[in-house]
């Protein structure tokens, strides 16, 4: 603990890249997986393709794909995006079963009242499936987004910097509590994105607060 | 709507927070303004108070710098520094000799030094090298070479195959790693085990007996700590290695070559091991500090 | 990759494919085993006792918001090298997942089924083992698979300090910048998950009750 106030210049730094490579990723992989989300929500056959897939997607080791993407997308190999695509990649993985369990766990009655309305397909979408969706979807933003936290350190192999660097600094000079200092970043950093994730579950969806 | 209104408003400021992309200096890796002078380092320490020494003192000139520390190992960073991303980082002569040039026969400091300047590749270059040197070497502990009697890598040959090897995942296919060991001194070990670049793990390695022979650092505080032998290599396999700062041609300004080259001439072999100990005594001071320090007390 | 997954040299002698590959399955199994110590106990007794759930969900979270690598680190750090931190990290990885799935399974038994057990007089362990845990294994089996994923895919990272298994295969090639041996070991852990799953859900069809498998097509798996 104390490292981090002795050093606070260098952990507030070193916070707010971590910040930066999990928020970044987490929001575009949000919403990159609505569409797939909605996609396997209809189709039965989306769903036999896209969920083995993410499966797989998600079992394959961070640091390898962290790796193989400057390779892959022709970017050098301390840019940041080199930590950003993976971890897109890993939540879209996570979130497109989330998703489509929302979507598809939005009562009939309701989606056929709505149709019975007028409701225009996309109009019913953002007003009516979205929002009846979002508690298990945000169940499933905070998983996603606590698994970003964890993973972003993982760049620190090559170089990126978060907490990770903290870690493999603390490592190769047998310095524990530099280590302890990030881990303890980025366990706080963690329950707060949950905190606030939670807290904006609660904020847009006043109907699911009554009778509890 | 006035919900999603709030709740967007919410998402976009946690996404501000996670500050000015950019935000120059510090490791966070954005693209600096061309003005900037990039310093990098490799993940081992003395690498990184090297590296620190180089950019406060240019910082100091009022020559704008960003820290890339703690990279990888050279296999990794040299694509930086060819693409452009690194512009500065210490370096040492001999292995970065071999490291563009595996055939490179030169082990002298003065000869390794001018091969070198030879060989880099189109628009890079070195400056003054320094005469510190840091050299990778084979070490065993107290025991072992009682044991065996070593006094010499030649000595250890005929034990090699009865023994485990413990070093960085390069030393493997480095031409001044287990293939020169294995060319120059007929050293062919049991089992080679991966373990860190000279540092904790490895030191822990050799103390456990997970290893019996390890490549680590001759400036390392942990072989005199541990009272470890560095076994003599008669045959050259490790060539002279001088630091010296590889920087990008078109960075290299006169104002940046006459700062580095007058801390080159203050640095020798003595600093190194002093730095080195600074940063492996029980408080672990960060090597911004060791750095500043230094320079300060260098008069720079 | 397929030039040096396919090459034979690659498959022999000590630090070999099938080598590797084994470390890599041993960490992964002995490590479930650890945590399912550990984690049904305690998921079933507060699922049991409905009592603490509150500390089961939290530990939980807690738990996922530990960055493996720091623990990794600490523990070699502390205890030096060797496969004990990396079964550390890795069972608390696994633990969270697991305890979860069985305190979810069991909460969600049928109270019905619970009551009538104990309406013809079982005691409270045999409601727990012989009506609860058996109704709970969907779930339960639930997070053994989850857990089972995150710990194949994690266990690369152990080689980062020295350790065995498929991540040698990782972080050697990112050392060496062999992309060959990279990709083959990120395809290989892949792979593996996908086969360790695949026996889990085998396990799954012989040991739970054909009366609690989905009805019609698809179910929620």
């Amino acid at each position: 603990m104390t490292w981090i106030f002795e050093n606070w210049d260098r952990f507030w730094e070193v916070t707010e890249v971590h910040l930066r490579l999990s928020a970044v990723p987490v929001l575009i992989g949000f919403v990159l997986s609505i569409p797939l989300g909605w996609l396997a929500s209809r189709s039965a056959t989306a769903r036999a393709i896209l969920f083995p897939v993410a499966n797989i997607l998600f079992t394959i080791p961070s640091i390898a794909l962290i790796v193989i993407t400057p390779v892959l997308i022709g970017a050098k190999i301390l840019d940041e995006i080199n930590v950003i695509v993976p971890l897109v990649i890993y939540t879209i993985a996570l979130m497109v079963r989330s998703v489509a369990d929302a979507l598809a766990s939005v009562p009939g009655h309701v989606t056929a009242a709505a149709n019975a309305m007028g409701y225009r397909p996309l109009r019913r979408f953002l007003t009516v499936d979205f929002p009846l969706a979002l508690p298990v979807t945000i169940a499933g933003l905070r998983v996603a987004t606590v698994s970003n936290i964890s993973m972003v350190s993982v760049g620190a192999l090559v170089g990126l910097g978060g907490y990770g660097q903290l870690f493999t600094e603390g490592y190769q000079t047998d310095n524990s509590a530099k280590v302890f200092a990030g881990l303890i970043g980025t366990v706080v950093l963690a329950v707060l994105a949950d905190g606030l994730l939670l807290l904006l579950g609660r904020v847009l969806t006043p109907w699911a607060r009554t009778g509890r | 709507m006035k919900r999603i209104a709030t709740a967007v408003a919410a998402v976009m400021l946690l996404s501000a927070c996670g500050g000015d992309p950019l935000s120059g200096g510090g490791n966070n890796n954005n693209p600096a303004p061309t003005d900037t002078v990039v310093v990098g380092s490799a993940n081992f320490p003395e690498s990184t108070v090297l590296a620190e020494i180089y950019a406060q003192a240019l910082a100091a000139k009022g020559i704008k710098v960003s820290k890339k520390l703690n990279i990888g190992n050279r296999e990794l960073y040299f694509k930086g520094v060819q693409d452009g991303s690194i512009d500065l980082i210490p370096e040492y002569t001999g292995v970065l000799l071999k490291y563009v040039n595996k055939e490179a026969p030169e082990v002298g400091p003065d000869e390794v030094y001018t091969a070198l300047k030879k060989s880099l590749p189109q628009g890079l270059t070195v400056l003054d090298k320094s005469a510190a040197e840091d050299k990778d070497a084979v070490v065993v502990t107290k025991q072992i070479a009682a044991q065996y009697s070593l006094k010499t890598i030649e000595d250890l040959s005929p034990y090699c195959k009865d023994l485990v090897f413990g070093g960085p995942p390069e030393f493997q296919n480095r031409p001044d790693g287990l293939p020169g060991l294995k060319a120059k001194y007929n050293c062919e070990f049991k089992q080679f085990k991966a373990l860190d670049v000279g540092g904790p793990v490895t030191v822990a390695g050799l103390k456990d007996n997970a290893v019996q022979a390890a490549d680590l650092f001759t400036t390392d505080a942990a072989i005199k700590a541990n009272e470890f032998v560095v076994l003599d290599d008669p045959k050259n396999v490790f060539a002279a290695q001088n630091v010296v700062p590889l920087i990008n041609e078109k960075k290299a300004s006169q104002q940046i070559r006459d700062t580095l080259n007058a801390i080159s001439k203050k640095l020798d072999t003595k600093v190194l091991l002093d730095l080195n100990q600074k940063l492996a005594s029980p408080d672990k001071p960060e090597p911004e500090k060791v750095a500043k320090e230094w320079l300060a007390s260098a008069g720079i | 990759m397929g030039g040096w997954l396919f090459d034979p040299a690659h498959w022999s002698g000590p630090t070999g494919v099938p080598v590797r590959l084994l470390e890599h399955l041993g960490y992964t199994l002995v490590t479930l085993l650890i945590a399912a110590v550990i984690a049904v106990p305690l998921g079933a007794f507060v699922g049991h006792t409905g009592k603490g759930g509150f500390v089961v969900v939290g530990l939980s979270n807690a738990l996922r918001a530990l960055p493996t690598t720091a623990v990794l680190i600490l523990v070699v750090l502390w205890a030096g090298l060797g496969d004990f931190p990396v079964y550390v990290a890795l069972v608390l990885l696994a633990i969270p997942p697991i305890m979860a799935g069985t305190y979810a399974g069991i909460r969600a038994v049928d109270p019905v089924a619970v009551d009538a057990a104990r309406g013809v007089g079982m005691r409270e362990s045999g409601v727990l083992l012989q009506v609860e845990i058996p109704n709970a294994l969907p779930l339960i089996y639930g997070g053994f698979r989850g857990a089972a994923l995150q710990v194949v895919a994690t266990a690369t990272i152990a080689a980062y300090t020295g350790a065995g298994g498929l991540g040698r295969l990782v972080f050697d090639g990112l050392a060496l910048q062999e992309f060959g041996q990279m990709l083959a070991g990120a395809v290989l852990v892949a792979l593996l998950a996908v086969l360790v799953d695949l026996g889990f859900a085998g396990l799954q069809r012989l040991t739970v009750s054909p009366g609690l498998r989905p009805v019609g097509t698809g179910g929620k798996r």
